[in-house]
């Protein structure tokens, strides 16, 4: 029970996270129709930034600085690069991002060195909030989720409810009529854009601390937040969120269970010897195929419900 | 599918693939390979060249994806190095006498391997093109990955696995122990396999390939289904990139886990962009210009991976048509005999851009030097002599070369465009009127 509770706390808040990463990506796709391969880059520099600011100012400033440095960036980005690559279509501008990663991978080892650098949980939230029956779950933890749920429903709020939100969701699907009706589209999209990296910043600044900041943090949730789009459906944050939440906690029972089918088959009696072909098979153990798992969920979800959880068109 | 692709149709292709011109260049393609390793002949470059012989196989192989077929695939090493694992284990066993497989056939059996392995995942990935193609070989790619750390038995861990490719009898007096029998047996596979890829190219599903990858929907209507079309296009792709990854296994003796990593899927991605993928050069281009780039620059500097990062969004930005469609342009300009006339704009264009990379170049060398304090500053090396050894001098020097370069650029770059838009247009107007 309290195994349970602790492991579906932690796969909740892992997933949380995920879907600060994720938002901004689905975000910038179901906007712009652009897949910024350079995502999980703005995340990590996001945390680098953070990291910095913070050893001057406190974690607090650093936390509000990151992702507002972040947005100008993305911003800066999609008006001096992006956009002359937009007339070229989507796959352009695809490529446009996977080359920016390339390029950002390598002035972050440049600015910040190629060893991981010592960005901290904050000292009033280094300590545990409350405590399950014997295991205690930290107070940062909760506050990751609590800024992760705020950040949905102010994502919410500003596209689905607010005058600027409705004008670029019509954008998505009539730039042409959206433009006629004295709209600035482009700058429009260097908002969505900036919008995305912010995000990115923002789950850079919390995440970083409880990861480790470091130049491999990009490539290790850069395919993960990929997954989370496609199994939510491609374009749809509130696909964007189950899909996190599930892979969050998948992962997380995955990694803690040492169980494999040969321990599940010597139970009910069978025993497979170690030269059968299957042995290999039957031997892996839960965890260690957890880090696969995501990536067949993603699989099956194509097969059978190509539309993604919550899309609602085929992918 | 069937109706279309009637023997009748299919030897259509005869008299385009062998007109006396191309004849020639096929020729010529023969003879380089020949003498190549005769020029070129240390042990290290024979090596090298074996390497990109099987590189260029790659290259061509995805821009069958790329270029012909618009789908942009980020797992294409899977197909390279599932086709490398196979021919390892094939050349085991045949060694262990247990299968009859001599060494000059193992490629195939390596091609014929991931092409299976094509047929299997085509179905999930072939639905649509563009970005979700993207997005779902980006997840195939880890997949396959992560599942080579959990399989030791087939994929050998950490270490790889490692074959011996002297075994059997000889073929033809040659035991493929030398690396030059290597090379040669690596240049007849890649002969054989530019000349069927150049020929898919001109066959009817070839072309129906390219109408899919043009207008997916139009195809559809005239009774093409894309789905189907883009999986036969995978399944011969993952053949040829199988045959290049039999190559790799057999010229180092092993197949390893990092052949197929997503590093090397980006690397076959940003070859075949910069050379070109519009056109069937394109991707020999790449292969050839990336991979003496990276072997020789990563000897000079540490900035390599940046240099290749910027380089590449340079190319996506303003020159999506690779390296090729530069020559090409330059070239039909030069034909037309109009290169005097563009002469001076083009040649002040090139300067004022070589001096600004320059100055960019001795900056980004004088970063990485003072950063990470390494051995390899060729700038600093080159600048002792001139007796700026400080490096507030050199970056000084830096600083002044980029941004003269920069402003020279942007004074140039508006009458060259002139001239060169003038210029194009007279051309197109008298090759218009030489058709009619």
């Amino acid at each position: 029970m309290e195994y349970m509770l602790i492991n579906l706390l932690n796969g909740l808040s892992y997933g949380l996270l995920l879907f600060m990463l994720s938002a901004g990506l689905t975000l910038v796709f179901s906007m712009m129709g652009v897949l910024n391969f350079a995502h999980a880059s703005f995340y990590m520099i996001g945390a680098y930034i953070s990291y910095t600011v913070g050893l001057r100012t406190g974690f607090w400033i650093g936390l509000i600085v990151a992702p507002i440095l972040l947005g100008a960036l993305g911003a800066l980005i999609e008006r001096f690069g992006l956009r002359s690559v937009h007339r070229y279509g989507h796959v352009a501008e695809l490529l446009f991002t996977f080359g920016l990663a390339y390029v950002i991978l390598e002035l972050v080892q440049l600015i910040w060195g190629r060893g991981p650098v010592e960005y901290s949980i904050p000292k009033e939230m280094d300590r545990p909030l409350f405590t399950l029956f014997t295991t205690t779950f930290p107070m940062y933890r909760a506050f990751m989720m609590g800024v992760a749920l705020l950040m949905l429903l102010t994502i919410y709020v500003a596209f689905k409810r607010s005058r600027i939100g409705l004008v670029i969701q019509a954008a998505l699907t009539h730039p042409d009529s959206v433009e006629a009706l004295g709209h600035n589209v482009p700058r429009l999209n260097m908002i969505v854009f900036g919008g995305g990296a912010a995000l990115a910043g923002l789950a850079g600044a919390i995440g970083g601390n409880v990861f480790v900041t470091e130049p491999g943090m990009a490539d290790e949730v850069g395919n993960i937040i990929f997954v989370v789009a496609v199994v939510g459906g491609l374009g749809s944050l509130a696909g964007a969120l189950i899909a996190s939440l599930l892979i969050g906690v998948l992962q997380t029972f995955a990694v803690s269970i040492d169980y494999s089918p040969l321990t599940l088959l010597a139970h009910a009696g069978f025993q497979v010897s170690t030269d059968s072909p299957a042995y290999n098979v039957l031997n892996l153990s839960v965890a260690e195929i957890a880090p696969i798992l995501p990536y067949l969920f993603m699989i099956l979800i194509l097969v059978f419900r190509p539309k993604g959880l919550m899309g609602t068109r085929e992918t | 599918m069937s109706s279309t692709l009637s023997t009748q149709r299919l030897l259509m292709i005869g008299p385009k693939l062998l007109n006396r011109s191309r004849f020639l260049v096929w020729c010529g393609f023969a003879l380089i390979l020949l003498i190549a390793p005769q020029i070129f002949n240390s042990a290290s470059s024979v090596s090298f060249l074996s390497q990109l012989g099987a590189l260029i196989i790659f290259c061509l192989s995805y821009n069958m994806l790329l270029g012909e077929a618009g789908m942009l695939s980020f797992c294409h090493a899977v197909f390279s190095g599932l086709g490398g694992f196979f021919a390892v284990h094939v050349m085991n066993l045949a060694a262990d006498g247990l299968v009859f497989a001599p060494v000059f056939i193992i490629p195939l059996v390596g091609g014929f391997a991931s092409a299976i392995i094509g047929v299997l995942l085509g179905y999930v990935t072939t639905k649509k093109s563009g970005t979700t193609f993207a997005m779902i070989t980006l997840g195939i790619g880890e997949l396959v990955y992560f599942l080579s750390q959990i399989f030791p038995t087939f994929f050998g861990g950490e270490a790889g696995v490692t074959t011996d490719r002297v075994y059997g009898a000889p073929f033809l007096g040659m035991t493929f122990g030398p690396q030059i029998q290597v090379y040669y047996l690596t240049a007849t596979w890649l002969m054989l396999c530019t000349i069927g890829m150049y020929a898919f190219t001109s066959t009817p599903l070839g072309r129906v390939v390219n109408a899919v990858r043009d207008n997916a929907e139009r195809a559809e209507f005239i009774g093409y289904n894309p789905r189907m079309v883009r999986h036969l296009v995978l399944i011969i792709s993952s053949l040829f990139a199988g045959i290049a990854g039999s190559l790799t296994a057999i010229n180092f003796e092993i197949a390893s886990a990092e052949s197929l990593g997503g590093a090397r899927s980006a690397q076959a991605l940003l070859f075949t962009f910069i050379g070109g993928r519009e056109s069937f050069l394109g991707p020999i281009v790449g292969a050839v210009v990336g991979d003496f780039l990276s072997a020789k620059l990563s000897d000079y500097t540490a900035a390599w991976q940046l240099y290749l990062g910027i380089f590449f969004i340079i190319f996506v930005m303003y020159a999506p048509g690779g390296l090729v469609s530069i020559i090409a342009a330059n070239w039909r300009v030069l034909r037309a005999g109009a290169f005097g006339r563009v002469l001076p704009s083009w040649l002040a264009v090139v300067a004022s851009s070589v001096t600004a990379i320059a100055g960019a170049v001795i900056l980004v060398e004088l970063a990485y030097s003072t950063i990470f304090g390494l051995q390899k500053t060729a700038v600093a090396e080159l600048f002792a002599p001139m007796g700026a050894s400080s490096n507030a001098g050199a970056c000084g020097f830096g600083v002044a070369l980029l941004l003269a370069g920069a402003f020279w650029f942007s004074r140039t770059r508006v009458t060259f465009s002139q001239d060169w838009d003038r210029i194009n247009s007279e051309i197109g107007a008298s090759e218009r009127g030489r058709m009619t």
